[in-house]
C-alpha cells in the first residue's frame, strides 16, 4: 500500500504510472487472480465494480491518468474500425454500399416553395414586365451614382472610390447633408439608373441602399467584413476600365431574383472578356459576398485568379417598392426576427424566399 | 377541372399581374383565371367585390379602366365593360340594384347602370369626391350609402339617392401639441354594423371612429398603432374590434371600445395590400407584397393556419362568407354515388338522370336549385345500406 503510494507520489513515467495504476486496480477488485496479474501484464481487463466512473476518482492525478488511457483506448479503437471498414469496401470492391452523406446545415434544409422554377410562366411574365425590364431589354444602360451617408470617414470615402473603379459608368459624390427624398429627382432628371448609398457608422461602413432609380425598388443591406485594396492579401494590380462580367450564384427563390436583378443591372450588358474581369454575388445562407477578381486561364481546366478591388459581405434587411422612402414606403420584404420557430431549419434563402422570419441563422417554417 | 371547382374556391385573390387567382382551402389548390389567356400588367386588379345574386358573380376592378364580370359557377370571365372619367386607378367598388358604383383616383365617383342590355357609356350618376382618394367603401347595410376618404381628402358619407352634398363631412381634429395641422391620410374605411358609425385607418398609423349621428364631426375615438402607414382594415366577427394591417406586415387586432391593443398576428413579410375576416368563424384572409396568402385564426388560438404561396403580388381579395367550408367533397362524389344506389326506385332513378341531362345543357339557369333538389332526393337513397 506504502509502495504504491510512494509511486503514485512521484510518478511522471508512464510505465510507473501504469504499474501503479493496475496495482490499484486488482487491489480495488480484491485478490482473486493476483498471484498471475502482479503488474507485467497489460491493464486491459479492468474489473472495476460496476457503475463506477473515472469521474468518481477524487484523487485528480490518478483520475487524470485514468482519463488519459481511456482515451488512447477509445482512439485506438476508433482507428481499428475505420482500417476494417476500410478493408471490408476494398474487399467488397464495386458492390460496397455507398458511402453515407454526412449531415451538414446545408443538407438538412427544408425545400422552399418559392424557388423559382425556370419553366414559369407566371414568374418569367412578371420579371419581363417589372421595373428591371428595361435594362434586361437593352433599351437603357446604367449610370450610377455613389454617395455616403453625411461626412464620411477615411475608409467609406476609400471603399466608394474603390466601387467607383469596379462598377463602370459610376460616379462618386460627396453628400453634403441633402436629403435622399430631394437628391432622387435630381438624379432621375440627370438619367442616373441607380443609386448607391454608403451608410457609415463609428468610421467604418455598415450599410449599403441600392435604389434602382425612375421608381424601381430599394433594398437596404447590411455590410459587414469590408476589405479595401490594401488590405487584401496577394492581390493583382488595380482593376482596369475593362467592363467585367458578373456571377450571381445562389439567388434562386423570387425574392433572390428580384435582388439578383438588381445587382446585375448595375454592370453594362456587354462584359468585355479582355479584360478578364469578373465581379461575383455569391448568395450563401442568407449572406451575400462579394468579390472582384481577374483569372487567366491557364489550361483548359486550370484557372488562375487574383483578388482586385474591395470586398465586402452584404444580407438584406429590407426590399421596399419604389424609390427610398423609409417611413411612407410599401415593402415587399422585411427581415423580421421570429423567436418562436425554433422547429425547421430552412433558410430564408435565395437560397431565399419571400419574407421569411429567422431566428439566427435557424429559420422558420411560417413562410415567410 | 379548375373552371368546374372554381366555385368551390375559398378565397379570390387579385394580382398586380392581371391574374384572378381562386384559393381552395380544402384541396389545397390556386386557379389562374385571366380574361384573355395571357396575363397582362395593364389589367392589374386594384378592386374586387362580389357581384349579384350572393357570391355567384365577382366584379373585377383592372387598371385599364375596365370592369369585368367574372362567373364563380363557371370559371370564366363573362364580360366586360369600360368606366371612363377621371384619372387614375379604381379605388373601391360596388354593386347595387344593378348598378355599378365606381371610384377613381381624381375623386370621380360614377354609378352605372349595370344591366346585360344597356352597357352605354354614360354614367347614371357623377359626384366629386376630390382628388387623392384612397378607398371608397359601400355600407353594407344601406347600399346606397357610399364613404370615400383619401390623402388631404377628408372623410365624407354620401347617399346616392340623396343630393349631391355629402350627408356626412368628417372634421380634422384639433391642431397637435405644437400648433401644427394634423394631415389626414384617410386609407381604409369600414361601416360598422349595428349604428352608423365609420372607422377609419391612416396612413399616419392612427385608427379613428367618426359618428355621423352624434352632432361631432371630429373623431369619437383615436389610437395609434405602430410607426408605418396602416394600408387595410377590416371588421372581426364579433363588431368590437378591427384588425389592420401597415407597409411592415404587422397585423394588429384593436378593439374600439376602449381603443386598445389585444393583440398582433405574425407572418407577413410585406406590406398588407388586402384583409378580410369571415363573417362568422374567427379566420382572417390577409395578402400583400410579398405574394403569400395567409389565413390566420383570430382567436383560440391566435395562430396562422394556411399559407399559400402565389407567385405575382397581390393587391386585393375576396374572402368567400359561406359557412360550409367543408362541404364540397359532396359534389365531386355525386356522380359516382349514381350507379351504385340499386335500390332506388325506377321514378328516382329516371329523374335524377333526368336532372343530370338538363344540369348539362343549361350551365348558367338554376344549377343551385338542381342540387337542392339532387341532395334532398340523395337522403332517402344515402341513409339505406
Amino acid at each position: 500500500m506504502a509502495k504504491a503510494g510512494e509511486k503514485s507520489s512521484s510518478s511522471w513515467k508512464k510505465s510507473l504510472k501504469r504499474k501503479a495504476a493496475a496495482e490499484e486496480i486488482q487491489e480495488a477488485a480484491g485478490a482473486g487472480d493476483g498471484a498471475t496479474e502482479s503488474g507485467v501484464q497489460p491493464p486491459k481487463a479492468a474489473a472495476f465494480p460496476p457503475g463506477f466512473s473515472i469521474s468518481e476518482i477524487k484523487n485528480k492525478q490518478r483520475r487524470h491518468l485514468m482519463f488519459t488511457r481511456w482515451k488512447q483506448q477509445q482512439r485506438k479503437e476508433k482507428l481499428a474500425a475505420k482500417k476494417k471498414l476500410k478493408k471490408e469496401r476494398e474487399a467488397l470492391g464495386d458492390k460496397a454500399p455507398p458511402k453515407p452523406v454526412p449531415k451538414t446545415i446545408d443538407n438538412q434544409r427544408v425545400y422552399d416553395e418559392t424557388t423559382v422554377d425556370p419553366n414559369d410562366e407566371e414568374v418569367a411574365y412578371d420579371e419581363s414586365t417589372d421595373e428591371f425590364a428595361s435594362y434586361f431589354n437593352k433599351q437603357t444602360s446604367p449610370k450610377i451614382l455613389i454617395t455616403t451617408s453625411d461626412r464620411p470617414h477615411g475608409r467609406t470615402v476609400r471603399l466608394c472610390e474603390q466601387l467607383s473603379t469596379v462598377i463602370p459608368n459610376s460616379h462618386v459624390y460627396y453628400r453634403r447633408g441633402l436629403a435622399l427624398k430631394k437628391i432622387i429627382p435630381q438624379c432621375i432628371a440627370r438619367e442616373f439608373t441607380d443609386l448607391i448609398v454608403i451608410n457609415e457608422d463609428r468610421k467604418t461602413p455598415n450599410g449599403l441602399i441600392l435604389s434602382h432609380l425612375p421608381n424601381g425598388p430599394t433594398a437596404h443591406f447590411k455590410m459587414s467584413s469590408v476589405r479595401l485594396r490594401k488590405e487584401i492579401k496577394r492581390r493583382g494590380k488595380d482593376p482596369t476600365e475593362h467592363i467585367p462580367e458578373i456571377i450571381l450564384n445562389n439567388f434562386t427563390t423570387r425574392l433572390g431574383h428580384s435582388i439578383g436583378r438588381m445587382f446585375a443591372s448595375l454592370f453594362p450588358h456587354n462584359p468585355q472578356f479582355i479584360g478578364r474581369q469578373v465581379a461575383t454575388f455569391h448568395n450563401q445562407r442568407d449572406y451575400i459576398f462579394f468579390r472582384f477578381h481577374r483569372y487567366i486561364f491557364r489550361s483548359e481546366k486550370k484557372v488562375g485568379i487574383q483578388e482586385l478591388g474591395p470586398r465586402f459581405t452584404i444580407k438584406l434587411r429590407s426590399l421596399q417598392k419604389g424609390t427610398f422612402d423609409s417611413k411612407y414606403g410599401e415593402y415587399e420584404w422585411v427581415h423580421k426576427v421570429c423567436a418562436y420557430c425554433f422547429k425547421k431549419l430552412i433558410f430564408k434563402v435565395w437560397d431565399k424566399r419571400v419574407g421569411g422570419e429567422r431566428a439566427s441563422g435557424i429559420a422558420n417554417g411560417c413562410w415567410a | 377541372m379548375a373552371t368546374a371547382a372554381a366555385r368551390w374556391n375559398h378565397v379570390w385573390v387579385g394580382t398586380e399581374t392581371g391574374i384572378l387567382k381562386g384559393v381552395n382551402l380544402q384541396r389545397k389548390q390556386a386557379a389562374n383565371f385571366t380574361a384573355g389567356g395571357q396575363p397582362r400588367r395593364e389589367e392589374a386588379v386594384s378592386a374586387l367585390c362580389w357581384g349579384t345574386g350572393g357570391e355567384t358573380q365577382i366584379l373585377v376592378g383592372c387598371a385599364d379602366r375596365t370592369v369585368k364580370h367574372f362567373s364563380t359557377e363557371d370559371g370564366i370571365f363573362q364580360g366586360q365593360r369600360h368606366c371612363p372619367g377621371g384619372e387614375g386607378i379604381f379605388r373601391g367598388l360596388a354593386q347595387t340594384d344593378g348598378t355599378l358604383i365606381t371610384c377613381v383616383d381624381s375623386g370621380i365617383l360614377r354609378v352605372w347602370c349595370d344591366n346585360d342590355k344597356n352597357t352605354s357609356s354614360d354614367p347614371l350618376l357623377e359626384l366629386r369626391v376630390g382628388p387623392g382618394v384612397c378607398r371608397m367603401r359601400q355600407d353594407p347595410a344601406h347600399p346606397h350609402v357610399v364613404a370615400t376618404g383619401g390623402k388631404e381628402n377628408a372623410l365624407k358619407m354620401w347617399d346616392l339617392q340623396g343630393s349631391e352634398e355629402p350627408v356626412f363631412r368628417a372634421k380634422n381634429v384639433r391642431n397637435d401639441w405644437l400648433d401644427l395641422r394634423v394631415p389626414i391620410w384617410d386609407q381604409d374605411i369600414q361601416f360598422l354594423p349595428g349604428s352608423q358609425k365609420l372607422v377609419t385607418c391612416t396612413g399616419y398609423h392612427q385608427v379613428r371612429v367618426y359618428d355621423p349621428a352624434s352632432p361631432q364631426r371630429r373623431p369619437v375615438l383615436e389610437t395609434t398603432y405602430g410607426e408605418y402607414p396602416l394600408t387595410a382594415m377590416t371588421l372581426t366577427p364579433g363588431g368590437n374590434s378591427v384588425i389592420v394591417g401597415n407597409t411592415h406586415g404587422q397585423l394588429a387586432e384593436i378593439d374600439l371600445r376602449q381603443g386598445r391593443l389585444l393583440g398582433c398576428l405574425k407572418g407577413l413579410a410585406g406590406s398588407v395590400r388586402g384583409l378580410q375576416c369571415h363573417p362568422s368563424k374567427p379566420l382572417l384572409a390577409s395578402c400583400g407584397l410579398d405574394r403569400v396568402l395567409r389565413i390566420h385564426r383570430i382567436q383560440n388560438p391566435r395562430g396562422l393556419e394556411h399559407k399559400v404561396y402565389l407567385k405575382s403580388q397581390l393587391n386585393c381579395l375576396l374572402l368567400s362568407g359561406r359557412d360550409n367550408w367543408e362541404d364540397e367533397p359532396q359534389e365531386p362524389q355525386e356522380p359516382s354515388k349514381v350507379p351504385l344506389e340499386d335500390t332506388e326506385t325506377d321514378e328516382l332513378w329516371a329523374s335524377l338522370e333526368a336532372a343530370a341531362k338538363r344540369k348539362l345543357s343549361d350551365l348558367e339557369q338554376t344549377q343551385g336549385a338542381l342540387q337542392t333538389r339532387r341532395r334532398k332526393k340523395k337522403r332517402p337513397g344515402s341513409t339505406s345500406p
